[in-house]
């Protein structure tokens, strides 16, 4: 019997995918939290890589791993001291909270077998990590190709979108 | 075998492990990295469908034809992770200003718009 790495490469990534979420949400000291959220935005690289989506696999490490992670641990440094020995509190309703979010994911899961789709098209086995099928021409082109149904107009918007976003972090953040 | 429902799972375990934290955390930077977690899940559900329906041959998963939006999933995983950056980096910004005016990020003692 071979080993299939794809699938065991799948059940490897995700585990550690839910268990850092995991640590991420009940680790008490905030910086911790952030460390292990650096673990998340990674293996979700991995999973992606899996999924024969590179380009957006390097776009995660690069900005979420990279520039949302520092964002984070400077938005930390500079409110330090501002909570009390526990950095990461639950607040009172914390079981509240776990009540909703376990009835959603059983409501997600239940919807997601009972589909008609569930029985047909994705019962199908995914081609992981598929060296033959790279995707990165193919997402370029329907990125932005100006002669093609392209999706360059949405992505000129973004630009300024990320435009209007520094600004107004510079005018929100700065001091009087 | 790995199937498209494996990584749908995935991603509804995900989304609600970031929703839990979203909801019960206190600090506010807490908070934000929930909501990160969030955009994480649905951008792995969303590449995960392009990925199916790439398999299928271009056909969507009800049996009509997608001829050149294929990888629509991708390109909005894209767009995700833009409008995540900017949404952290304004987000940050308000946090660091209310850490300023008020001298803490307790979302619990932040409560000047408290019915």
């Amino acid at each position: 019997m071979t080993i299939d790495v794809p699938a065991v490469a799948f059940w490897v990534i995700a585990i550690i995918l839910v268990g850092s979420a995991l640590a991420v949400v009940v680790m008490p000291k905030i910086v911790h939290a952030a460390l292990f959220l650096v673990a998340v935005f990674g293996a979700a690289a991995g999973i992606y890589v899996l999924l024969n989506a590179e380009f957006i696999a390097i776009v995660q490490v690069l900005i979420y791993a990279g520039a949302v992670t520092i964002l984070i641990l400077f938005a930390i440094m500079l409110t330090q001291n501002s909570m009390s020995r526990v950095s990461n509190p639950f607040s009172g309703q914390w079981w509240l909270a776990g009540l909703i979010c376990v009835l959603l994911a059983a409501g997600i899961i239940f919807a997601v077998n009972s589909s008609p789709m569930a029985a047909g098209a994705a019962s199908d086995a995914l081609p992981l990590a598929n060296a033959a099928g790279g995707t990165v021409v193919k997402l370029g082109q329907l990125l932005y190709s100006p002669f093609a149904y392209s999706y360059v107009l949405p992505f000129e918007i973004a630009s300024v979108v990320l435009l209007v976003a520094i600004v107004g972090a510079i005018m929100i953040g700065r001091e009087e | 075998m790995i199937t498209l429902n494996h990584f749908l799972v995935l991603g509804a375990v995900l989304f609600v492990i970031g929703l839990f934290g979203a909801l019960s955390k206190r600090n506010a930077v807490a908070i934000l990295m929930s909501i990160e977690i969030m955009l994480n899940a649905v951008n792995v559900t969303l590449v995960a469908f392009a990925s199916a329906i790439l398999n299928h041959g271009g056909k969507a998963l009800n049996g009509a034809t997608v001829d050149s939006s294929r990888l629509t999933g991708q390109i909005f995983a894209v767009f995700i992770i833009t409008v995540a950056a900017a949404e952290a980096s304004v987000a940050l910004a308000m946090i660091i200003a209310i850490y300023r005016r008020r001298n803490t990020i307790d979302v619990g003692e932040i409560n000047l718009m408290r019915w």
